[in-house]
């Protein structure tokens, strides 16, 4: 019996190392939930913003190069603080579960998901910056949901698999927004807004629902 | 005969349970740094180091050298001969509990 449980041992210990090597599973459900509100935040802002641009060309008639200029240059902004948010709470909960599971945060799991999902979306940031310099701007919601799809597809291997269905999901989302280019910021709500959160929550539900009830 | 002979298959090199890890970590991974070994094994530096010293020995794994900046770099990768001696001590191990059984 006891050499039966020292060989069973030796097998669960290599299927820990296996996963625990090649898989970065502390990502947390919050993430993607405080990613989605930020998302849907920072979409209602810049909604607002552009009507009230639309307004004003509505009301006076006066479509000046400055206050296009002006509008485009906020919105920038915007979207890389929103990002930025985003990237922060993705980084504190995920660092929070990790001292949970007493797993190190930077591990080398951690490393190859950050390449595999950098590769993808620098390519897409610099492909969406030169559409902006081009003053293209139909294909800019697009261009973001289908590349951070194909980030999210491309990390999958080496974290908690299910992220890769969130990928085909913003791909599919990024192209169908591809016939519907004046609707940009709506599929860019819902693909990073709602599908962010819901994810978010279904991954909660999953795999951390329990160690919060045992903690309690 | 194997059936008869349970522990045919059973790879006396991996019998310890830092020696097996390595070899684990090594299956999935390309190549790892000796850092990350130690840190997702949880041993100390002389420990690990007269562990890989023996895998490599034996043929299993092979030791790159290298720098990043003036740092030293050692990553380790396992080699053909790691592999199969692997995979016949998983079946090795398999076929014990099924026999226990």
């Amino acid at each position: 019996m006891s050499v039966q449980n020292t060989h069973l041992d030796a097998l669960q210990d290599i299927r820990k190392m296996m996963q625990r090597s090649s898989r970065f599973i502390s990502l947390s459900g919050l993430s993607g939930i405080a990613a989605g509100t930020w998302a849907l935040i920072g979409a209602y802002v810049a909604y607002d913003w552009m009507n009230e641009y639309y307004n004003e060309y509505q009301n006076h008639g006066s479509f000046t190069g400055s206050s296009f200029q002006q509008l485009k240059l906020n919105l920038f902004l915007l979207a890389s603080a929103v990002l930025t948010l985003a990237i922060i709470s993705a980084f504190y909960f995920t660092w929070r579960r990790a001292g949970k599971d007493n797993i190190p945060m930077w591990d080398h799991s951690m490393k190859l998901l950050t390449i595999n999902l950098l590769v993808p979306l620098i390519t897409g940031g610099l492909f969406i910056l030169s559409m902006l310099q081009q003053n293209d701007w139909h294909f800019i919601a697009p261009a973001c949901l289908i590349f951070y799809g194909l980030a999210l597809v491309n990390g999958s291997r080496y974290t908690v698999t299910d992220i890769r269905y969130l990928g085909y999901f913003e791909i599919v989302v990024g192209l169908i927004n591809t016939q519907f280019p004046r609707s940009g910021l709506y599929f860019w709500a819902f693909g990073f807004g709602i599908l962010h959160i819901i994810y978010g929550f279904v991954m909660w539900w999953k795999y951390e629902r329990d160690s919060v009830s045992k903690n309690d | 005969m194997a059936a008869n002979n349970p522990i045919a298959g059973l790879n006396k090199i991996f019998d310890n349970r830092i020696r097996l890890g390595v070899m684990s970590i090594l299956m999935v991974n390309e190549e790892v740094n000796f850092n990350d070994l130690k840190q997702m094994l949880e041993v100390t530096d002389g420990n690990l180091a007269t562990h890989l010293q023996t895998l490599e020995e034996s043929g299993y794994i092979k030791v790159q050298k290298g720098f990043i900046g003036r740092k030293t770099n050692t990553t380790y990768a396992v080699t053909r001969a790691g592999e199969k001696a692997f995979n016949d001590h998983i079946t090795g191990l398999e076929r014990m509990i099924k026999g226990v059984k």
